[in-house]
């Protein structure tokens, strides 16, 4: 059984196709990467993944479920959570807020006007462990708008992580990063994959993260998968080397 | 270190608010004492309750929501004549009658909600006008009933009577003020109580980000609904209170020019702060009384003063006081 599977997965905006046939497979506690040039459908992808909008054609299984007509509330109640290329925050409230409030929706509470003492110390708990498990201990307290760019991202990340998800998609976490903020981010994802076992998926640029980081990596080119496998093997593709270093170049 | 320095300002934050509660309360509960030595009247503090009420109400949507409706007066009207409807037609009691104008204009506030929430930004703002237009033509139009355009008369609030007490609202202003208080009270404590609740803190999430919202796995739409018709209830329940103050409800409560209005005490008081409606209230219902005194043209004074207040402070009147603390 895999985590995720998408089938012949197409998204067309007017005559541009965006997405076109794609078919994939991640396994439970996999770190999938998804690499290609700009404009190669990376976002899109996501997009059809966690219900942003609907495909024009293909299916979307997580373990098995369709799910490709449920909306992207629905998905994240199954166990989605993703961050975005450009950072998703609640600007003006507190990080332990952001994350708190992933936390309470996550446990069924979005519609509670009142939680119990256990209940309450429940999000707590999760609260201060998401905190710690992402570094933000230190800061959670301070308004997440006034953070540097690289906490912004680690606080977004720990708001997707408070969802208690089974799948976690990342998109470009490292975007706009330097040298030492990417290498925190990468930490953290590895930390993520390899000791809470957490299945996810990564669109990434930053080539030394994916190459370090991914079980398996997958190339889209104009849409459609150029290559599928172990980072040896993609490393090795001619394909692979031709369309992506001759569009990087 | 850090820990320590941010428990400690949110500390500080949270002291600040509970000051300028008590502040606010302290004030308010004291207006008989102090406000003839200023000039002013009894009703016209009931009058700034009533106002704030419906400000604060606009706020949970427009303020803790992020979301703006032009149409709010559509419910406060439906409020008051829901309010003065039954003191005129059903029962003379002035609880019964306060009960009807809430549900009257919260009731209507939810059903039109569901029709509105889906909407975003200005087609959300232009709906909310054109659904509080509907409510005005027929209160102008159906003479026989409401009153038409001369407004519905003829009622009037009765004593409370509890048990064999007789609270004599109707004819004891000071008396009238409590009673407006009392509910006032009730109410913004439910505001507050609701807002420092998980729910509530869903509505700041889409306030904040509705992106980010959704995609935590919050329901945007239906939140929206429900704030929509939180605040439609309490948009009612200030307008059955003006039912009751003025014994009168004309079509002009219903009217989107009062819709304006309350958009401008929210601004002007501040949004982001939970008093700052009622402040914004209180300025706009005091220069109102004052300068329309003096001038026909009051409203140029009150636009004079909003767009000043946007313009240097655009957190509001209780945001600079805020700000100044803060630094």
């Amino acid at each position: 059984m895999s985590m995720l599977q998408a089938r012949g997965l197409t998204k067309t905006f007017g005559s541009l196709v965006a997405v076109k046939d794609v078919s994939l497979s991640v396994a439970p506690g996999e770190l999938r990467a998804i690499i290609g040039p700009n404009g190669a459908g990376k976002t899109t992808f996501f997009n059809l993944i966690t219900g942003f909008f609907p495909p024009t054609a293909g299916q979307i299984l997580v373990e098995d479920h369709d799910i490709t007509r449920l909306s992207a509330h629905q998905r994240v109640k199954l166990g989605m959570g993703r961050t975005f290329q450009i950072t998703e925050i609640f600007p003006e409230l507190t990080v332990r807020e952001n994350i708190r409030i992933a936390a309470e929706v996550a446990a069924g509470f979005g519609l509670h006007m009142w939680l119990g003492r256990s209940n309450a110390a429940r999000v707590r708990e999760r609260v201060e462990e998401t905190l710690a498990l992402t570094g933000l201990s230190a800061k959670a307290g301070r308004l997440v708008g006034e953070l540097a760019h690289g906490d912004q991202r680690a606080a977004e990340i720990a708001m997707a992580l408070a969802l208690k998800p089974r799948l976690l998609l990342l998109d470009e976490p490292t975007a706009g990063m330097g040298e030492q903020e990417t290498y925190q981010i990468a930490g953290l994802i590895r930390r993520l994959h390899r000791d809470s076992r957490y299945t996810i998926v990564l669109i990434e640029h930053d080539m030394r993260v994916v190459f370090n980081l991914a079980d398996r990596i997958t190339v889209l080119d104009q849409g459609h998968p150029l290559a599928d496998g172990t980072p040896e093997e993609i490393a090795a593709d001619p394909a692979v080397q031709a369309a992506y270093l001759g569009h990087a170049a | 270190m850090s820990v320590a320095i941010a428990g400690v300002a949110s500390r500080r934050r949270g002291e600040r608010d509970w000051l300028t509660t008590a502040v606010i309360a302290l004030a308010l509960l004291t207006v008989p004492l102090w406000l003839p030595w200023v000039g002013g009247y009894t009703a016209l503090a009931s009058h700034v309750l009533v106002m704030g009420l419906v400000a604060m109400a606009l706020n949970f949507l427009l303020g803790f929501t992020g979301v703006m409706s032009f149409g709010h007066a559509a419910y406060f009207g439906l409020g008051a004549y829901g309010t003065g409807l039954t003191l005129r037609y059903v029962s003379d009691s002035t609880m019964l009658a306060l009960l009807a104008g809430i549900l009257l204009g919260g009731i209507a506030g939810t059903v039109l909600g569901a029709l509105i929430a889906r909407r975003r930004g200005v087609y959300f703002a232009m709906v909310t006008i054109a659904f509080g237009q509907i409510f005005y033509y027929i209160a102008y139009s159906w003479n026989d009933f409401t009153g038409g355009y001369d407004g519905l008369r003829g009622f009037s609030r009765q004593p409370l009577q509890i048990g064999p007490l007789v609270i004599d609202i109707q004819n004891n202003g000071t008396l009238f003020y409590y009673f407006v208080l009392t509910v006032f009270a009730v109410s913004v404590a439910l505001m507050a109580f609701i807002l420092a609740s998980p729910f509530g803190r869903t509505l700041l999430a889409i306030r904040e980000n509705q992106r980010r919202a959704r995609f935590l796995g919050i329901p945007v739409d239906r939140h929206i609904w429900l704030s929509f018709s939180i605040s439609c209830f309490f948009a009612g329940t200030a307008g059955a209170l003006y039912a009751l103050l003025n014994n009168f409800a004309d079509p002009t409560a219903l009217h989107y020019s009062l819709s304006g209005e309350i958009v401008i005490m929210v601004v002007m008081g501040g949004m982001r702060a939970f008093w700052g409606p009622l402040v914004g209230a209180a300025v706009f219902v005091v220069l109102q009384d004052y300068v329309s005194s003096m001038t026909v043209n009051w409203m140029s004074f009150i636009g004079l003063m909003f767009v000043a207040v946007v313009l240097f402070f655009p957190r509001g009147l209780l945001g600079i006081l805020r700000r100044r603390r803060e630094a």
